[in-house]
């Protein structure tokens, strides 16, 4: 009757079966009709962009833990998840160790060197972006569709102020870009997966389509145009929302959200390039610490009579 | 319309049904019982035997002159054996009356029926409920002659009866609803009466819609007690969750139901009440549920109380092969015990046996910031950061980020999945923080 060995350990004595893992593995099922967008818009190329993208993140994340003698962690699907989402942020000509280049620096500087997964302050995807964006401009902007080099929808915008495209190809992806920014359908469909799963935020990516809207209509743009141009989908509902830098008050997502939008229009009307997605959230990347400390919720009862 | 309840909180397995419709069955009586002289917040008893002394059952053996205790009586007639430290289902160590029990169950001279609801005057409720020892049986073991005792200039307009019991794995509030509906009600007159209110309300969990049913019917007719029903969400048997949801009003932080005009007593305890006047028993027996995959057969029980957790559990049927991890209390809340000879006390509801791998060492893995804990705690605090400046002993960020408004309900553990045991940090910082402040003052 006597049980030698019982586990004694502190409440709660049960825990919820939902595991960091379970999460991020979400995140990359979720990015599939992305993928799949992707791969139907530009074919193989988009293909072999992604997973190179992906290898080049596993393996600088491996080679980092390796060499710091961490525990390797490659299967916990975050750097899956850092390697696609960077694949989806670029051009469907990029070449191969152009990719293999970017998905290093994402891991390496966006992450490792801050101490790996839940320490890095800003996106790595994004790191891994605005590298390339600085070290390879042209190839970077080299746009293409069914083999024919041609410049984004935003491009043409800033350059002749003329809309060229029908709001219905702008939604389902058919026009130049990036790889996985083109198609709105399939990224809202991932987003309403993961937000029904409640493994993203829905306040961020609202707040910041609604400021991107509202802002650009205030200042006589097309905002339903800006809605689904570039790579405003993907960021405010795959970047913005990473957990790990954005902020963790309901009010902080409000703001962290608004600010993005507002700063993508000011850098999309006024600024010298066309797309500002990239640096609105890097940006508010870094006013996560400040927010987090000035939304704290007012706790249960706190001043009341 | 949905049913009552909170902001935010968290929808755990609740495993009910492993006992929930096992009526209650009389343990055997055991041969010793161990009968812990601490078995309330407050001041330890003072044992009235010695070694050797025959008591009767229902006996007081122990009490104390602080207000904030309650006495303790025996729960078998029999001898003294012995009075030793004993180690508590909290971990802590206290003093024990050790009684071997005859077999007489003599019941002590003068126990009879005080009187009923209607010739009863507010205080004598008071005191019958003070000497019959009663507490919070919800597992808190608040004195409740303390709790219904209304500071000079507070006004009192509720009686909240908490039925909710919202832990997972327990059922003796429920089936108290569903066995015992009258022996409540007269309960919560009493309770009523003691603190002279028109009103009261029971508040249930709609994942007991039997109870819920017959505690409706049972007062139908009665004026003043109204029953209402509650979504089945953690922890909302919590008091200032349960006041949230059935009055709406907010328990300010720092203060007590008192403060807004309620009072909020467990259903078990109500019937301890009636019990005591109805009979003129003191609280020397309770019911607990003994359930959880460990045992061979979930049991809803009403034992004596200071029988150690190997009885009950022999009573389940033992434990199974795999069984790896018994907590005294539910599994959000209750605490995991070392061995099997520790007795029980009046807070006890619950022996929840874990399996093996139920109970999977988690390994923590690190935070990813996701918030869940964030979004989930019912008194809106930020378990992340609390965790951290705990961990770093950073006490006035603790207090500043008001850690002592922290209900310790688990919910954040419960929901992170990095597995991190945040409430374990809370808790330890919590009590560095009112160490200190104690300190000062």
């Amino acid at each position: 009757m006597m049980k030698e060995q019982l586990v004694v350990s502190s409440s709660p004595h049960i825990r919820s079966a939902t595991t960091v893992r379970d999460i991020m593995w979400s995140v990359v099922v979720s990015l599939i009709p992305a993928v799949l967008a992707a791969v139907y818009f530009f074919g193989i190329n988009a293909f072999l962009i992604v997973s190179v993208s992906i290898f080049g993140c596993l393996l600088t994340e491996f080679l980092f833990q390796k060499a710091r003698g961490k525990e390797v962690t490659i299967n916990d699907g975050s750097a899956v998840i850092t390697g696609l989402l960077l694949a989806l942020t670029l051009p469907p000509t990029a070449s191969l160790w152009m990719v293999l280049v970017g998905s290093a620096v994402a891991i390496g500087l966006g992450k490792q060197v801050f101490g790996g997964l839940g320490y890095n302050p800003f996106n790595p995807a994004l790191v891994g972006r605005a590298f390339l964006l600085a070290a390879y401009p042209v190839q970077m902007t080299n746009w293409m569709i069914d083999g024919v080099t041609t410049a984004t929808p935003l491009n043409v915008i800033a350059e002749s102020q003329y809309m060229t495209v029908e709001y219905w190809d702008l939604f389902i992806g058919n026009v130049a870009g990036s790889l996985g920014e083109t198609s709105a359908f399939a990224l809202l469909l991932g987003a309403a997966y993961l937000i029904y799963k409640g493994y993203i935020s829905w306040r961020i990516p609202l707040g910041m389509l609604s400021s991107v809207f509202i802002v650009t209509y205030l200042f006589g743009g097309d905002p339903i145009f800006h809605l689904f141009a570039g790579g405003l989908m993907l960021g405010a509902l795959y970047m913005a929302t990473d957990m790990v830098t954005s902020p963790i008050t309901k009010s902080g997502r409000w703001i962290f959200g608004f600010g993005a939008g507002i700063i993508v229009v000011i850098i999309r009307l006024w600024g010298g390039y066309p797309e500002g997605v990239l640096y609105s959230i890097l940006l508010m990347n870094m006013t996560v610490p400040l927010l987090n400390r000035y939304t704290r919720p007012r706790s249960f009862g706190e001043g009341a009579k | 319309m949905g049913s009552l309840t909170f902001k935010q909180g968290i929808h755990p397995e609740y495993n009910k049904e492993l006992s929930n419709t096992k009526a209650f069955q009389k343990a055997k009586r055991p041969e010793q019982v161990i009968i812990s002289l601490q078995q309330h917040i407050g001041a330890p008893c003072q044992p009235l035997v010695k070694k050797g002394d025959h008591v009767d059952m229902g006996e007081k053996i122990a009490d104390s002159d602080s207000f904030v205790s309650a006495p303790i009586h025996a729960s078998v007639s029999g001898t003294v054996k012995e009075i030793k430290t004993i180690q508590t289902p909290i971990g802590k160590s206290s003093q024990g009356i050790v009684i071997d029990a005859d077999e007489e169950d003599t019941l002590a001279k003068g126990i009879a029926s005080p009187g009923s609801l209607s010739d009863l005057s507010p205080d004598d409720i008071k005191k019958i409920i003070r000497e019959a020892g009663i507490v919070g049986m919800g597992g808190a073991m608040f004195p409740t002659h303390v709790k219904l005792s209304i500071p000079e200039g507070k006004e009192v307009d509720h009686l909240i009866l908490n039925g909710a019991e919202c832990e997972p794995y327990l059922t003796v509030d429920h089936r108290m609803m569903i066995e015992r509906p009258n022996d409540i009600i007269y309960g919560t007159k009493l309770l009523m009466k003691a603190i002279s209110v028109s009103k009261a309300i029971i508040g249930i969990e709609e994942n007991k819609p039997d109870a819920i049913k017959i505690m409706k019917k049972a007062t139908a007719n009665e004026d003043g007690i109204e029953i209402k029903e509650l979504e089945t969400k953690y922890p909302q048997g919590g008091e200032k969750m349960l006041i949230k949801a059935l009055l709406d009003r907010t328990v300010p932080a720092g203060g007590l139901p008192l403060d807004i005009g309620v009072v909020v007593n467990n259903i078990t305890t109500a019937v301890a009440v009636s019990d005591a006047v109805k009979k003129g028993v003191p609280l020397i027996e309770r019911s607990v549920s003994v359930t959880g995959s460990g045992v061979n057969n979930p049991i809803n029980l009403i034992y004596r109380i200071g029988t150690t957790i190997d009885k009950l559990i022999e009573e389940a049927g033992g434990l199974t092969e795999d069984a790896s991890k018994v907590i005294l209390g539910g599994p959000m809340t209750g605490f995991a015990q070392p061995s099997l000879d520790i007795a029980t006390v009046k807070g006890t509801s619950g022996v929840l046996v874990l399996s093996k791998d139920e109970v999977a060492d988690f390994n923590p893995q690190p935070c990813i910031k996701c918030a869940r804990c964030v979004d989930v705690c019912p008194q809106y605090l930020m378990p992340v950061n609390l965790s951290k400046y705990a961990a770093k002993e950073m006490f006035d960020e603790l207090e500043d980020y008001q850690v002592l408004n922290c209900i310790e309900c688990g919910s954040c553990s419960f929901i992170c999945p990095a597995k991190r045991p945040l409430m374990q940090y809370i808790k330890v910082g919590k009590n560095e923080v009112i160490a200190k402040k104690r300190n000062k003052s």
